[in-house]
């Protein structure tokens, strides 16, 4: 029977990350995926913020198949008839390095593989695993297409469903409250229709996020993403509220009228669809994180549930490719004593604990319960939509005293529900 | 263009490998459980259908993989699996 160090479940981004680590340390290291190759079963909204996992993978950045640098990062508050655009962007976002790029996975993950495999790992794809090996407790290895592979370490990086992490007894139940489901079109475009609509130049990329009607008042929102020549265009729907309200459009109802809003369909006229891509995302933030490890197995990335959406960023791949390097880093240490049981492994939870990973989803815990907060998404675009209309307003008539104008909007109820909101906002 | 050939002709933009055995189904029994609502409202890809009797149907070709309806659904109604390896979507931007 075949025997390897380390199995890495999933080349993604926490399993490359991993395999990346790892190479050239004298271990033999199996990453299986199942995809016909690595990315083909990724998708992302598209971005990823690089300063803190530069200093992780030095080497990498240089070379690395990214799509163009954020400089624009915009909010649209969309309401049913109208919409408020915040547009930021700062000298800052334009000075190296650069803080974070657009990327589409099927491409970066490929490249990020080519690298893992030049360093000599063993990368197996079209390989689905179909559960674990198990002995006196400690997990020794997995079942794939039928054959028994045993390693002293399992790492599961096998995507935000985590089979194996279900099968090791790591993961219990999915709660639909923790989840969304993340819905993308990429539309290719000429690159100079982008510039030019985004107001970029070269190879500026700009960001732009989208909360209200898009998902008729419901948790979520909406994303664009400019690529070097195309646009990745998304709506992210919560998956309990929308599940349970019937009276609601179905998801790619809903995905289409966003891209038919006036806002969006100027942005993408003349652009083809080239591919229709869906992904679950976790929203659980900290109170959702289970187990990360256990006898035998570490869990990284969407496996470890590190996704974390605090509003204006909406992060996952960054905390995947660090999971893996700590997940490497564990693997390494334990290597030296032998000792692949949980109390080895804890050091994993340690190294995330002191790294900004788990510092991060910690400082944010309270962010899932405020970013969800349903006035966000119905209550407020409606209420500042409707006082944006009438302060631009000018009628036949005389035009009414701007604080009065406000007002009318916004009764003493109004302001005290908002004050609410601002203090539980002071929370993240 | 209707909605559902609409959705059924982007689905025909991505590259799918079929595989030999649908690797989602509805659990015998569970075809009119409440929580496959959330399936037709939420599957992506539209593949969750009620018919005149109450009965969810469900066709796994143009499945995108996301586990939406595992999540919304649960495992008491759904016996959900990844498709084999090497079959199933292939993106390819991601």
């Amino acid at each position: 029977m075949e025997k390897f160090d380390v199995i890495i479940v999933g080349a993604g981004l926490a399993g490359l990350g991993c395999a990346y680590t790892l190479a050239g340390k004298g271990l033999d290291v199996l990453v299986l995926e199942r995809g016909d190759y690595p990315g083909s079963k990724n998708a992302s909204g598209g971005r990823l913020y690089i300063n803190p996992i530069r200093n992780l993978f030095p080497e990498l950045w240089d070379k690395a198949p990214l799509e163009r640098h954020i400089v624009h990062e915009s909010i649209t508050m969309m309401a049913r008839e109208r919409s408020l655009a915040m547009d930021y962007t700062g000298d800052e976002l334009r000075r190296e390095p650069h803080q974070s790029y657009s990327l589409l996975r099927s491409k970066f993950d490929r490249w990020l593989a080519e690298q893992v495999e030049t360093n000599g790992t063993m990368l197996m794809c079209k390989v689905k695993v179909n559960g674990v090996l198990k002995e006196n407790n400690q997990i020794v290895g997995v079942i794939a297409g039928g054959d028994e592979l045993l390693a002293d370490v399992v790492i599961a990086c096998d995507g935000v469903l985590s089979f194996v992490a279900e099968k090791a007894g790591l993961r219990t139940s999915r709660t639909a409250h923790d989840y969304a489901v993340g819905i993308k079109e990429v539309i290719t475009l000429e690159p100079t229709l982008i510039n030019e609509r985004f107001h970029l130049e070269g190879n500026e990329g700009a960001a732009r996020l989208y909360v209200g009607d898009i998902t008729s008042g419901k948790f979520g929102g909406g994303f664009i993403y400019t690529n070097k020549e195309s646009i990745s265009l998304g709506i992210v729907i919560g998956i309990e509220d929308m599940g349970t309200d019937h009276s609601a459009a179905e998801a790619p109802a809903l995905f289409d009228a966003f891209k038919q809003r006036r806002e969006i369909a100027d942005l993408i006229k003349g652009g083809t669809t080239v591919e229709y891509a869906a992904h679950l995302i976790a929203e659980g933030g900290y109170n959702a994180i289970g187990n990360l490890y256990g006898n035998g197995i570490l869990l990284a990335g969407d496996a470890a549930g590190l996704a974390l959406n605090i509003g204006f960023t909406v992060r996952g791949m960054e905390y995947a490719l660090a999971s893996g390097y700590y997940a490497a880093q564990t693997v390494l240490k334990a290597k030296e004593s032998g000792d692949y049981s949980s109390k080895s492994l804890s050091l994993y939870k340690t190294l995330l604990e002191e790294s900004f990973v788990l510092k991060d989803f910690l400082s944010f815990r309270e962010s899932p319960a405020v970013v969800s907060n349903p006035r966000f998404f119905n209550y407020y675009p409606e209420m500042i939509g409707n006082i944006l209309q009438d302060i631009y307003n000018v009628p036949t008539g005389t035009k009414e005293k701007l604080y009065a104008t406000m007002r009318k909007h916004l009764s003493v109820r109004d302001m005290w529900g908002f004050l609410k909101d601002l203090r539980r906002i002071t929370r993240i | 263009m209707s909605e559902n050939s609409a959705l059924k002709a982007k689905l025909g933009i991505d590259v799918f490998k079929p595989g030999k055995v649908a690797h989602i189904k509805i659990k015998p029994g569970r075809e009119k459980d409440a929580r496959l609502q959330a399936a037709i409202l939420l599957c992506p890809a539209g593949l969750y259908r009620a018919n005149e009797k109450g009965e969810v149907t469900l066709t796994t070709d143009g499945c995108l993989e996301c586990g939406t309806c595992l999540v919304a659904c649960g495992i008491e109604v759904l016996d959900w699996n990844y498709p084999e390896g090497g079959t199933g979507v292939q993106y390819r931007y991601g």
